[in-house]
C-alpha cells in the first residue's frame, strides 16, 4: 500500500534531523539549566531527596554526561553529547531493524 | 523525571520493571507488524534527537528545571509503540552510559515516560486530535496539547509508585500537588517543543509523520507473513 511513498525514503529530512541533533547535543547542551529537574526539586522540597542513592555506575566515563578526564566543561559535555546521539541512533536502529515488519521480500520472515 | 535509586522500594521497581518488559513485549509486536524497513532510520533517529534534546534542561522556575521526555513526539512521528520502544532506548541509554536514572528504577521510568509517556500520551493526541480540524496544523496543536499533559501525566505516574512503594516517609498527597504543580510548568516546555518539531517534519514531509499517513491505517489486506 505505502509502496509509492515509501521509495522518497526522506533522506534530506533524516540528514537535518541528524545535523540538529547533533548539534544541540554537542553545542547547545553546555547552555542547559544546571538547576535540579522537577523531580529532584520536588524530593529536596517534600524531604525525600535523602533516600536517593548513588548510581551503580557513578564512577563510569560518561557518568553526569561528561567525558571523564577532560576538565575543559564545554568540550566535555559536548563529546558526552556526541557519543550519546551515536549510541542512541545505533543502538535504536540496531534495536528496530531486528523487530522491523518482515515483507520486502528481502529477508526470511521469523518463523513465530 | 528520571528516578535515581533508592526513592522507590525494591518490590515497586520490580513490579515496575515486569509492567516495562511486558509493554517492550506488546510494542515489538506491534512494531513487528508496522515499522517498515525504510522508517527504521526515521525512528532511530528519532530516538537519538530525543537523547540530544533531553540534555537541555531549561529553566521553569525559581530554582527547577525541566526538559523533555519526547514521548508524544516520538508517538506522533513513529506510531505510539515504535516510539514507546525509542524512548525506552534513551532510557537504557542514559542510565547505562550517563549514570541518569538509577538502574533499578529503569522500569519504574520506562513506565513513567514510555508506557505513560508515549502510548499515553498517544491516547491524548487521539483523542485531541479528533475535536482538530483535519489537517497539519490541527495535527501540531494536538500533538503540542497531548504532549504538555503527558507531562503530569508521568508526574503522577510517579507520585503513585510513590504512594505504593516510597522509601520515605512523606505523604504522597503532599507529593501529588508538587509534583504535577511543577509538572504542569515543565508541561509546557514539552509542549511548545514537541508542536515545533513535528511541524517541522510536517512541513517538510508530512507523509513520513505516523499520525498523519497511519494512525489509523483502513484494514489492509496483507498475506500473513511467509518466507518468499
Amino acid at each position: 500500500m505505502a509502496t509509492a511513498t515509501s521509495v522518497r525514503s526522506g533522506r534530506t529530512l533524516w540528514l537535518v534531523g541528524l545535523l540538529v541533533a547533533v548539534a544541540l547535543a554537542v553545542l547547545v547542551s553546555f547552555y542547559a539549566s544546571s538547576q535540579p529537574d522537577g523531580l529532584e526539586k520536588v524530593a529536596g522540597d517534600e524531604g525525600f531527596l535523602a533516600s536517593a542513592e548513588d548510581h551503580d555506575l557513578a564512577d563510569s566515563p560518561l557518568a553526569d554526561y561528561g567525558v571523564r578526564g577532560i576538565d575543559d566543561d564545554r568540550l566535555s559535555v559536548g563529546l558526552a553529547g556526541l557519543a550519546g546521539v551515536a549510541v542512541t541512533l545505533a543502538a535504536g536502529g540496531g534495536l528496530l531493524w531486528l523487530v522491523r515488519r518482515r515483507d520486502d521480500g528481502s529477508t526470511t520472515a521469523d518463523p513465530v | 523525571m528520571h528516578i535515581p535509586d533508592g526513592f522507590i522500594n525494591a518490590g515497586t521497581s520490580v513490579g515496575a520493571a515486569g509492567v516495562a518488559l511486558g509493554t517492550m513485549g506488546v510494542a515489538v509486536r506491534r512494531t513487528r507488524d508496522v515499522l517498515g524497513e525504510r522508517q527504521v532510520p526515521l525512528a532511530a533517529l528519532t530516538a537519538a534527537f530525543i537523547f540530544a534534546v533531553q540534555m537541555l534542561n531549561f529553566p521553569v522556575a525559581s530554582g527547577t528545571s525541566g526538559h523533555l521526555l519526547g514521548g508524544v513526539l516520538a508517538a506522533v512521528l513513529v506510531g505510539p509503540w515504535t516510539g514507546a520502544i525509542c524512548v525506552a532506548v534513551v532510557l537504557a541509554v542514559q542510565g547505562l552510559l550517563f549514570a541518569d536514572g538509577g538502574l533499578s528504577a529503569l522500569g519504574l521510568n520506562v513506565v513513567n515516560m514510555s508506557l505513560v509517556g508515549a502510548v499515553g500520551g498517544y491516547l491524548v493526541f487521539r483523542a485531541i486530535r479528533r475535536l482538530l480540524p483535519d489537517n497539519l496544523v490541527g495535527t501540531e496543536v494536538a500533538a503540542g496539547v497531548a504532549a504538555f499533559l503527558s507531562v503530569p501525566m508521568a508526574a503522577a505516574a510517579f507520585t503513585l509508585e510513590f504512594a505504593i512503594g516510597g522509601n520515605a516517609d512523606v505523604a504522597w498527597g503532599d507529593v501529588a500537588l508538587a509534583m504535577v504543580g511543577t509538572h504542569v510548568l515543565i508541561g509546557i516546555g514539552e509542549g511548545v517543543i514537541t508542536a515545533m518539531a513535528v511541524g517541522a517534519v510536517l512541513a517538510s514531509r508530512p507523509d513520513l509523520v505516523h499520525a498523519v499517513d497511519g494512525a489509523a491505517p483502513p484494514l489492509e489486506i496483507r498475506p500473513h507473513e511467509v518466507a518468499r
